[in-house]
């Protein structure tokens, strides 16, 4: 398994994968940073908390992203090529070839996110200095973005497994990811303005809200206070499911994507 | 001892039997040549024997081990048609991996790209080499843990002269180490003195499965004579052997195997009046053709 690992590891710093997402994330944490804290000059509480809501509210969109262009074609390239074939007559199971690229992705994605938020780090204790600073948001931020990635990496494997073309399954990632970090907020909003204060926004919103993966990391990753001021809607929701309806949902979306995309898999006829 | 027992393998998808009742064996130290047209069912039996497709009835036994289970991969190699590796690795890098995949050294994997020739361009990536050099990767591959059963799928498609001499040359070498490797091919004359059995498929019924000698005997088919002669006396010396005259010069004429040495007598008793023959024994094409036309010949399960 581990040579699975070592393997994907080379194939995705030749194809510059792992050179791609430090450099965006790397990117956009540092402009955020520098950016983000500008309007509220020295004045707030914590400064990390300004650049951890703003990299959350990016991070929902790219994590998911690179999660899902690190997997499509995990499966459906090898099926393709022939070699899933191959590897299958190895002394090598299905779930180790998928563990494998998962742990090789896993990895290239915690670096990128790891080198962004460091960054992020740096930049406030050389402008603020260390001094009142508390660095939990900061790992929160971190680990629940891994879960996030982790999700999306399950899912594109799942998506890859089930379709025979890579170009087909990069179609596919790019809708997978369009419906859950865009269209479905815009969904429950209409149906929010809809329903106006009723039955749905009391009981089954804040449900609907947490089962996405990425509206989880959102509201978990949203310090209290912008919650009221920025999301009232949000608010609602998060005393309904509390964070342990979030901390789950985050977390269950990883295993049960890579559960499926085990599934499928193990269907794959090569 | 046999290295593979086939028993009465078929694959049904939906309504088509890709392939039908095939009993076959191969013995440790053999190579058998797997003939048949695209379809034939060539591909699936291989796939069957690797266990990467499961039978719909009948038995496949590897070495007294199920087909894809772990002590069946371990003594097992596989060369898949038309395989493309990684075009961003380097052909070293490739290999290694496939060889720690075996439990073998890199310096193993290192010797076996010499082996195929590849130690020049081992450093370059994939990408860059051309399909001569791609199969001989897919070849060194399938020569990692010394393998009991190595099943080359069409190793041979796409190759000059010179590589397909150099891969029969390597093919030979593991049966003498004790592989039993079985080749699909297209590539018929040359299957034709590197093999010890010949087995063709044809609408997914075995349809011979023999060595060369014995098929070309049961088949029964005649022997070609090209006899150039003299213009002036072409025309007669056709009619008196009975064979067709063409263009003036030659004369084609078929004989049964057992009427050869008295055909040779009758016309060497022409003398100087013959200029040239040729004795052309059925080529492999012309027996190929021959059982692939029989249909209904192949074992009923």
């Amino acid at each position: 398994m581990l040579e699975i690992t070592k393997q994907e590891l080379l194939i995705a710093r030749r194809n510059m994968w792992v050179a791609t997402s430090v450099a965006l994330m790397a990117l956009f944490s540092v402009v955020l940073s520098l950016a983000g804290s500008a309007p509220t000059g020295t004045l707030g509480v914590n400064p990390l908390i300004i650049a951890v809501t703003s990299i959350t509210t990016l991070s929902v969109y790219f994590v998911p992203l690179v999660g899902l262009l690190l997997s499509f074609d995990a499966i459906s390239g090898e099926k393709e090529r022939g070699t899933l074939a191959l590897s299958l007559t190895y002394p090598l199971s299905r779930a180790e070839i998928l563990l494998g690229k998962f742990l090789a992705h896993f990895l290239v994605l915690a670096f990128a996110i790891g080198v962004g938020l460091l960054l992020v780090a740096l930049i406030a204790i050389f402008k603020h200095g260390g001094v009142n600073m508390s660095f939990i948001p900061l790992l929160k931020l971190f680990f629940t973005s891994l879960a996030l990635g982790a999700t999306f990496l399950g899912i594109g494997y799942l998506v890859s497994s089930m379709v025979s073309q890579p170009s087909v399954a990069s179609g596919l990632a790019i809708v997978i990811w369009l419906v859950c970090v865009v269209l479905y907020d815009i969904a429950l909003l209409g149906a929010l303005v809809a329903d106006n204060g009723g039955f749905f926004t009391k009981v089954i919103f804040p449900w609907l809200l947490v089962a996405n993966p990425a509206d989880a990391f959102r509201l978990l990753n949203m310090p209290d206070i912008t919650n009221d001021v920025l999301s009232s809607g949000l608010n609602n929701a998060g005393v309904v499911t509390g964070r342990l309806g979030q901390i789950i949902s985050l977390f269950l979306w990883p295993v049960l994507a890579l559960f499926f995309a085990w599934v499928a898999l193990k269907k794959v006829k090569t | 001892m046999n290295a593979l027992i086939i028993e009465k393998a078929s694959k049904q998808y939906n309504e088509v039997k890709s392939l039908d009742c095939v009993s076959l064996e191969i013995a440790q130290g053999k190579v058998l040549a797997l003939l048949g047209h695209n379809g034939a069912g060539k591909t699936t039996l291989i796939k069957m024997i690797l266990g990467l497709t499961p039978l719909s009835s009948g038995k496949i036994d590897v070495f007294g081990a199920t087909p894809g289970s772990n002590t069946a991969r371990s003594f097992t190699s596989y060369l898949p048609e038309n395989v493309a590796f990684h075009a961003s690795l380097t052909g070293r890098e490739q290999m290694r991996h496939f060889a720690a995949l075996k439990g073998e050294s890199k310096k193993t994997a290192d010797e076996l790209l010499e082996k195929v020739g590849l130690t020049h361009a081992m450093n370059r990536r994939i990408g860059t080499y051309s399909k001569g050099m791609r199969q001989r990767i897919g070849l060194a591959q399938a020569l990692l843990g010394r393998p009991k059963l190595a099943l080359l799928d069409e190793p041979t498609s796409g190759l000059d002269p010179i590589s397909r001499h150099e891969f029969y040359d390597i093919i030979k070498e593991m049966s003498e180490n004790g592989t039993a490797v079985i080749i699909s091919s297209h590539a018929l004359t040359e299957v034709e003195s590197r093999t010890d059995k010949i087995a063709i498929l044809s609408q997914g019924k075995l349809v011979a499965n023999d060595s060369l000698e014995i098929l070309r005997k049961s088949a029964n088919l005649p022997i070609r004579f090209d006899i150039k002669t003299k213009a002036k006396n072409n025309k007669k010396i056709a009619s008196d052997l009975g064979g067709k005259s063409i263009n003036g010069h030659a004369i084609e004429l078929f004989c049964q195997q057992d009427k050869k040495i008295e055909l040779l007598e009758q016309i060497s008793s022409f003398g100087n009046k013959i200029d040239d023959i040729d004795i052309n024994p059925p080529s492999l094409e012309e027996l190929y053709r021959h059982y692939s036309a029989q249909k209904q010949e192949g074992e009923k399960c």
